[in-house]
C-alpha cells in the first residue's frame, strides 16, 4: 500500500530525488572516507613523527568535512521539498477526490473518518516520507561502504562483522517483533481513553442526570490503568534495547582491538588501520540502527496509506455522463416516474414506484413518519442518490443526464441541519450567488424572518459566524440556511425539514412571506409538523416509502385515514373536524 | 467569497500540537516537576543510576586507548634492541638524528626488544569490555526505573484531568467550545506524555554525558580538552540560532496546519451545501492556497531543522581534524600517547552527539511545556462550590413525594444581566409544568436550575420540603427522570445505554422499558437485538430512533420527578402518538416538567411558565394565561387557531 502511493507520488520528483540521491552518496562516500585519512596520519604522520604529512593531510580533511557538510545540507534541502511537496500533493488529491463524492460515498467513510484521512493520516506519511528519504540512501551506502572498507582495510579482521552484524540483526528483529504490536495495543488503548473522556464531556449533562460520575470515573480508571500498563511494558523494553545495542557495538569495538592487537603484534596490519576498522564497525552498526528507526515508523505510516488510498481509490457513485444534455429552460419543473430507491444490499426499498409532478409556482409538502423516506426522496433531486429505478426528471431533462453542476445551479437546497460556514452572516448569504448585492440579502433576511436579528447583531451583514454557525442559535441558523437558499434564486427549492427549531408564531410568518419570495420557484417542503405545510398546494403523504396520499389538507383529511391521524395527533380532534 | 478567516479560535483547537509560544514556561516546568515530587526516590534513584552509567561508559573509552598504548608500546619496542634500557634506546635514537621519534618514546612506557604484551593486552580489554557491560547494565536499570516514573505521572495526570471533569460546573462546558476542552485532554496530554517519556530520561543521560566526557577528555588532556572546548559554544550558537528560525516556522507550520484542517473539516462536514450551492471549484482553489502556504512553511521548517544535524557535523569533524593534527603533534612529540589520541577522537566523537540531542530535545521539552500549561490551566479552572456533607436526606424513593418548591429565586448567567428574578413556583407531587415560549427563550435554564446544573444566586428551591442547599447534587439529581434534547448515546450496546440509569436492571426490565418507549419492535429487527453495539456518535440509529433509545432510558430510570426537554421533536407524529399515551402513563403519580413546542400536549397542564428573552413572563394554567391576552395567548392563536381556522375551511368547502 504504502509503496505504492509513494511510487505514484513521488514520481514528479524523480528529478530531485536523483539529485537528492546522488548528494547523499556523496556525503556518505565523504563520511567513510574520513576515517581512512586518520589512519593514513596514524600510520604516515604520527609513527613517522612527520608532522608535515599530518598538517597536510589534515587540510585536506577539513576541505572534505566541508564538501560534506554541504552536500548534507544541500541533501536536506531537497529531502524536504520532496517529502513536503509529495505530502501536500496527496493532501490535494484526497480534498479534490472527496469533492466528487456523492452522499453515499460521504456515508460510506463518515465525516469525521474523512476528515482524519486528509489530514492527520497524510501528515503520518510525510513524516516517513521525510526520514525514510535522507535515511535509506544513507544507511544501506554506509553499511555496504563500511563493510568494503573495513574488508579492504583488514580482510582478516573483518570476519568480526559476520558475528556482530547478524547479533545486531537478531536483537532488533526480536525487540521488532515484541514491540510493534505492543506499540498499536497501546495507540488503541490511547484511543480508548480519549473516547471516554469525549463521551464525559458531551454527554456531561446524562451523566450529571442520571448520577453516573462514580462508574464513568471507574469505566476512565480501568482504561487508565490499561494504557498505563501497555506503555510500561512499551518503555521498558525501549529501555532494554538502546543499552543493549550500545554493548553489542562496544563490546565489537573491544573484539576488534583484541583481534586486531594479534594482527599488529604479527606485524599484518598497520596499527593506524585498527583505528580505522573502529570507526567503520561504528558507522556500519549505525547505519542498522538508522534503518531501524524508520522500521518503527513503518508500520503506522503503512496503516495511513491504506486509509489514504481508500478514499483515493474510491471512484464517485455519482458521476456525469459522456454527453451530458442540460435543460434548455429552467422551469422549475420536478417530476418523479416509478421512482423506487433502495440501498445497495439491503431487500426492502427505501422508495417503492413513486410517480408524481411538481409544477412550478406550487408549494409541494412531504409528510411522513420517521424512516417513511422523506429526506431520500429530497435526496434524489440534486441527486445526493441516484434512483434504482425509474427516473427522476427536473426542468424536463432526466437528472442523470444533465451536468451535475448544472443540476446545482438550478436548486436551492435547504438541510435538515443548518450548517454555516466560518466567516460573516453576507459571506454566507453570498454561497450560492456571491455577487448578489446587500439589498438582496436584506430581501432575502425579511422573508426568512431574519432581517430582525441580523440588524441587531454587531456589524449586520458583517457580524462575525463561527464554523458551523455556533455562535447563533438553531432557530437563527435555520433561518440564515433558507435566506441563503432565497438569495441564490434557484427554480426549485428543497425544505428538508427544517423549520424545526422555530417556534410556531415565527413558523408561521415565514411560510406567509415564503410565498411571495419563491415565487414562480418549485417549493418542496418536508416537514414532521402538519402546521408548517397545510398550506401547501399539493400535500404528499408518505408511509413506509409509499405514497398513500395526495392533495390539499382538506381532500387529505377525508380522503386519507394516515393523514387524519397525524392531524388529530398534532392539532387535536378540532382540527380535524 | 473566500470560506473565511479561520481565525486564531480555530488554530487554537484545530492544530493537532500546540503552538510552542508559552506565556510562563518557568512557572509551567516548576510546576510540572512538583508532579514528580512523591515519586523523588525513584527520580534520585534514577538519577544515580544514570550517573554510574555514564561514569562507567566515558571510562570506556580511556581503557581502549590504554589497550592501543600497549600494542603501540609493544610494536615501538620490538623495533628496537633487546637488552637495551629505554634511555639507552632514546640516546640511541637521538644520535642517529630521530630526535622526534625519541621524544616520542621519551613518553611511552617501553622496553626495547619486547613486543606486545598480549596477557596485559587480554586484561586491559577484559576490563573494558566489563566496563561497558556495567555501564550498559546501569542505563538500562536506569531506563526501567524512569519509565515507571514518567509512566506513574502521567497516569496520575490523566485521573486529575477526569475527576476535574466531573468537578467542574457545567457553565464550564456551556462556555468553552468541546474541541477545545477536548484538545486539551486527548492531544496536549498526549503530546505531554511523548515529552516526558522520550525527553526527561535522554535529557538526563545527554547532560550528564556531557559532563562526564568534558572530565575524561581534561584527565586525558587538558589541551585537547580546551580544542573541544571551544567547539561546544560554537555548537551551542549554531543550535541556538537555527533553532530560533526553526522554531518560528513550526509554529507556523503549526498555524497553518490548524487552518487547513479548519477548512477540510468545514468543507467536509458542509458537504452537500458546498456541491448543491456550487462551491466545489471556488473551495478546491481556496484549499490549494492554504495547502500551498503549509508546504511552504513546513518546507522551511522540515529544512532549517535539519541543517542543525549537519552543521553539528561539521563542527564535530573540525574538532576531530583539529585533534588528529594536535593530538598528531603531541603524540611525535612524546607529550601524549597514541591510545590518548584515539580515546580523544571517540570523546569527541560522544561529544557532539549528546548536543545535537540536547537541540532536539529543547524542542520536543518547549512543545511539551507548551501541552503542559494548557492541561494545568484547565486543571486550574473554577469548580463546583463544595457541597454540604449529606445526612439529611434519605432519598427520594423513600420520601416518594415529589414536591418542588421554588422561593424568590434569582439567577443570572451573567452577574450584569438580569435574567430570572424573584420567581415562585409551587408544584405539588403528580402536577405537570409546562414551560413555553419562543426559539432561545431560555427554557433550559429552568432545566438547568431545577437539576442543579447551576446553583441560583439567590431564594431556595426546596424538594419535598427540603433545601437543595441541604441535599448533595446527587441527592438532587437522583429524584429526576430526563429526556433531554441531545440524544446523547455511549459506545456501548443498547441494553447498555437503555441501563444508563439503573446500571442493576434486569433484562426484563430492559425489554419492558423499551417496549413501553416503542421501540422494542425496532431494536429485535438488528441483528445483535439488544446487545447491538452502538459507535460514539451512534451513527446506525437515526435521530428518532436514537429518542426512542433516551426515552426508554428514562422509562427504566422511574424517578419521582420528570423533565421532557422537546423530548419528541424529531420523532415521527405516528410514533409520538403513542409515546404521549405511554407518558401520560408514566406521569401517573409523578411530577414533570414538560418542555415543548405543541401546545396541544401542554393544555392539561396544571401550570404553564411562559419565557421570552430569558425571562418568566407569564404564569398560571391554560384559561388564566388565554384570559391575559398575553404572549400566550399570541403564542396559542398562531398556531392553533389558523390550524382549527384551515381545517375547517378546507374541510368545509
Amino acid at each position: 500500500m504504502l509503496t505504492r502511493l509513494l511510487r505514484a507520488y513521488l514520481r514528479p520528483y524523480g528529478g530531485q530525488i536523483v539529485i537528492l540521491a546522488s548528494l547523499l552518496v556523496a556525503q556518505t562516500l565523504g563520511n567513510l572516507y574520513l576515517p581512512n585519512l586518520n589512519a593514513d596520519i596514524i600510520n604516515n604522520g604520527v609513527i613517522k613523527g612527520n608532522l608535515h604529512y599530518i598538517l597536510s593531510t589534515g587540510e585536506f580533511m577539513l576541505l572534505l568535512t566541508l564538501l560534506v557538510s554541504i552536500c548534507a545540507v544541500v541533501a536536506v534541502y531537497w529531502a524536504s521539498r520532496v517529502a513536503m511537496g509529495a505530502g501536500a500533493d496527496i493532501r490535494r488529491d484526497v480534498f479534490t477526490r472527496v469533492q466528487t463524492f456523492s452522499a453515499r460515498d460521504m456515508n460510506h467513510f463518515g465525516t469525521a473518518s474523512l476528515i482524519t484521512r486528509n489530514t492527520n493520516d497524510i501528515q503520518q506519511i510525510q513524516l516517513f516520507l521525510q526520514m525514510a528519504l535522507t535515511m535509506m540512501v544513507i544507511a544501506p551506502i554506509m553499511c555496504v561502504g563500511g563493510i568494503v572498507l573495513a574488508v579492504s582495510e583488514g580482510p582478516t579482521l573483518s570476519t568480526l562483522l559476520l558475528v556482530a552484524v547478524p547479533v545486531m540483526a537478531l536483537f532488533i528483529g526480536v525487540v521488532m517483533v515484541k514491540v510493534v504490536p505492543q506499540f498499536r495495543s497501546m495507540q488503541i488503548k490511547i484511543d480508548r481513553i480519549n473516547q471516554v473522556l469525549r463521551e464525559q464531556i458531551t454527554g456531561v449533562r446524562v451523566i450529571r442526570a442520571f448520577v453516573r460520575n462514580e462508574s464513568e470515573a471507574s469505566r476512565f480508571e480501568g482504561a487508565n490503568a490499561d494504557l498505563t500498563g501497555t506503555a510500561l511494558r512499551v518503555n521498558r523494553i525501549f529501555a532494554l534495547a538502546l543499552p543493549v545495542m550500545m554493548v553489542i557495538l562496544n563490546l565489537s569495538s573491544v573484539a576488534v582491538v583484541w583481534f586486531g592487537g594479534r594482527l599488529v603484534s604479527e606485524g599484518s596490519m598497520p596499527i593506524g588501520n585498527l583505528t580505522a576498522f573502529l570507526s567503520y564497525i561504528l558507522q556500519i552498526l549505525m547505519a542498522v540502527m538508522m534503518a531501524v528507526m524508520v522500521a518503527i515508523l513503518l508500520p503506522r505510516a503503512a496503516a495511513s496509506a491504506e486509509r489514504v488510498e481508500q478514499v483515493l481509490e474510491t471512484a464517485p457513485v455519482v458521476t456525469d455522463v459522456s454527453s451530458p444534455t442540460n435543460p434548455t429552460e429552467r422551469t422549475g419543473l420536478v417530476r418523479f416516474e416509478n421512482v423506487s430507491f433502495s440501498y445497495p444490499g439491503s431487500e426492502r426499498p427505501v422508495l417503492a414506484d413513486l410517480t408524481f409532478s411538481l409544477e412550478p409556482g406550487q408549494t409541494s409538502a412531504i409528510i411522513g413518519g420517521t424512516g417513511s423516506g422523506k429526506t431520500t426522496l429530497l435526496n434524489l433531486i440534486p441527486r445526493f442518490f441516484d434512483a434504482t429505478t425509474g427516473q427522476v426528471v427536473v426542468n424536463n431533462v432526466d437528472v442523470r443526464i444533465q451536468e451535475q453542476e448544472f443540476l446545482w445551479s438550478s436548486i436551492g437546497f435547504v438541510p435538515q441541519a443548518a450548517y454555516l460556514f466560518s466567516g460573516t452572516v453576507a459571506s454566507n448569504l453570498r454561497l450560492g450567488r456571491p455577487e448578489a448585492t446587500d439589498a438582496a440579502l436584506w430581501q432575502a433576511l425579511e422573508v426568512a424572518q431574519a432581517h430582525d436579528f441580523v440588524a441587531a447583531m454587531p456589524g449586520g451583514l458583517d457580524a462575525p459566524i463561527d464554523q458551523g454557525g455556533t455562535n447563533v442559535s438553531g432557530g437563527q441558523r435555520q433561518r440564515l440556511s433558507i435566506a441563503r437558499a432565497l438569495v441564490k434564486q434557484p427554480s426549485v427549492y428543497l425544505f428538508d425539514d427544517c423549520f424545526s427549531a422555530l417556534d410556531a408564531a415565527t413558523d408561521a410568518r415565514l411560510r406567509g412571506a415564503l410565498k411571495a419570495g419563491t415565487r414562480g420557484a418549485s417549493v418542496i417542503i418536508v416537514a414532521q409538523r402538519v402546521s408548517t405545510i397545510m398550506n401547501a398546494d399539493r400535500i404528499i403523504v408518505l408511509d413506509d416509502g409509499r405514497i398513500v396520499g395526495m392533495g390539499t389538507h382538506g381532500e387529505l383529511l377525508t380522503s386519507c385515514g394516515p393523514y387524519r391521524e397525524i392531524v388529530v395527533s398534532q392539532l387535536g380532534e378540532d382540527a380535524a373536524a | 467569497m473566500t470560506m473565511g478567516p479561520m481565525g486564531a479560535m480555530r488554530a487554537m483547537h484545530g492544530a493537532a500540537v500546540p503552538g510552542l509560544m508559552s506565556r510562563d514556561p518557568r512557572g509551567t516546568l516548576r510546576r510540572l516537576l512538583a508532579r514528580l515530587r512523591p515519586e523523588r526516590v525513584k527520580v534520585l534513584l534514577a538519577l544515580f543510576l544514570g550517573v554510574a552509567s555514564v561514569g562507567f561508559m566515558v571510562m570506556g573509552p580511556k581503557i581502549l586507548g590504554n589497550a592501543t598504548n600497549v600494542l603501540f608500546n609493544g610494536i615501538v619496542g620490538k623495533q628496537l634492541s633487546p637488552g637495551m634500557t629505554k634511555e639507552q634506546a632514546i640516546e640511541l635514537l637521538k644520535a642517529h638524528g630521530q630526535g622526534q621519534i625519541a621524544s616520542m618514546i621519551s613518553g611511552m612506557n617501553i622496553t626495547p626488544g619486547v613486543g606486545v604484551n598480549i596477557n596485559e593486552l587480554g586484561r586491559v580489554l577484559g576490563l573494558a569490555a566489563l566496563v561497558y557491560l556495567f555501564g550498559a547494565a546501569f542505563s538500562y536499570l536506569q531506563g526501567f526505573t524512569m519509565a515507571g516514573v514518567t509512566q506513574r505521572v502521567m497516569s496520575g495526570l490523566r485521573r486529575d484531568i477526569e475527576e476535574k471533569l466531573s468537578r467542574l460546573p457545567l457553565r464550564y462546558f456551556d462556555s468553552h467550545p468541546h474541541g477545545d476542552v477536548l484538545s486539551r485532554v486527548t492531544n496536549d496530554i498526549d503530546n505531554l506524555t511523548t515529552t516526558l517519556q522520550q525527553g526527561l530520561s535522554q535529557l538526563i543521560t545527554s547532560v550528564l554525558t556531557i559532563a562526564g566526557v568534558m572530565g575524561m577528555m581534561l584527565w586525558i588532556s587538558p589541551l585537547l580538552a580546551v580544542v573541544s572546548v571551544v567547539t561546544i559554544p560554537l555548537a551551542l550558537v549554531v543550535t541556538l540560532l537555527i533553532a530560533k528560525r526553526s522554531q518560528v516556522q513550526f509554529a507556523a507550520q503549526w498555524d497553518q496546519t490548524g487552518t487547513l484542517n479548519g477548512l477540510v473539516e468545514e468543507t467536509h462536514t458542509g458537504h452537500q451545501l458546498v456541491q448543491v450551492f456550487g462551491r466545489s471549484r471556488a473551495t478546491i482553489d481556496e484549499f490549494s492556497r492554504q495547502n500551498t502556504r503549509l508546504y511552504e512553511a513546513s518546507f522551511r521548517a522540515q529544512f532549517l531543522s535539519g541543517v542543525i544535524q549537519p552543521s553539528m557535523q561539521f563542527i564535530a569533524n573540525i574538532n576531530y581534524v583539529a585533534i588528529a593534527v594536535l593530538g598528531g603533534y603531541r603524540v611525535a612529540s612524546g607529550v601524549l600517547s597514541l591510545g590518548a589520541v584515539q580515546a580523544f577522537i571517540q570523546y569527541s566523537r560522544q561529544f557532539t552527539m549528546p548536543i545535537t540531542q540536547i537541540a532536539s530535545q529543547m524542542n520536543m521539552l518547549q512543545s511539551g511545556i507548551a501541552s503542559a500549561e494548557r492541561v494545568f490551566e484547565f486543571l486550574d479552572a473554577e469548580e463546583e462550590p463544595p457541597e454540604l456533607p449529606s445526612a439529611l436526606y434519605a432519598g427520594p424513593q423513600a420520601s416518594g413525594a415529589g414536591s418542588v418548591r421554588l422561593e424568590n429565586v434569582r439567577f443570572r448567567y451573567e452577574p450584569d444581566k438580569p435574567l430570572i428574578e424573584d420567581f415562585n413556583l409551587d408544584v405539588a407531587p403528580g402536577q405537570t409544568v409546562a414551560i413555553v415560549g419562543p426559539t432561545g427563550a431560555g427554557k433550559t435554564t429552568i432545566v438547568n436550575l431545577l437539576v442543579r446544573f447551576y446553583e441560583i444566586d439567590a431564594g431556595r428551591i426546596l424538594l419535598n420540603g427540603i433545601d437543595y442547599r441541604d441535599l448533595t447534587r446527587d441527592e438532587v439529581r437522583s429524584a429526576f427522570g430526563m429526556v433531554l434534547q441531545d440524544t446523547w448515546m455511549f459506545a456501548g450496546s443498547i441494553r447498555d445505554n437503555i441501563g444508563y440509569g439503573r446500571p442493576e436492571a434486569s433484562d426484563a426490565e430492559i425489554v419492558a422499558a423499551a417496549k413501553a418507549a416503542y421501540v422494542d419492535s425496532f431494536v429485535r429487527t438488528l441483528p445483535d437485538g439488544y446487545a447491538t453495539v452502538l459507535d460514539e456518535e451512534a451513527s446506525n440509529l437515526s435521530s428518532g430512533q436514537k429518542q426512542l433509545l433516551t426515552i426508554a432510558r428514562a422509562f427504566l430510570a422511574n424517578q419521582s420527578i420528570l423533565i421532557l426537554d422537546e423530548a419528541t421533536s424529531n420523532v415521527d407524529t405516528r410514533t409520538e402518538v403513542l409515546i404521549q399515551q405511554a407518558m401520560a402513563r408514566l406521569r401517573e403519580g409523578r411530577t414533570s416538567f414538560v418542555i415543548a413546542h405543541r401546545l396541544s400536549t401542554i393544555r392539561n397542564a396544571d401550570t404553564i411558565i411562559v419565557m421570552d428573552a430569558g425571562h418568566i413572563v407569564e404564569q398560571g394554567d391554560h384559561h388564566e394565561l388565554l384570559g391575559h391576552r398575553g404572549l400566550y395567548y399570541s403564542l396559542y392563536n398562531s398556531q392553533f387557531i389558523e390550524a382549527a381556522n384551515n381545517g375547517n375551511h378546507r374541510a368545509g368547502s
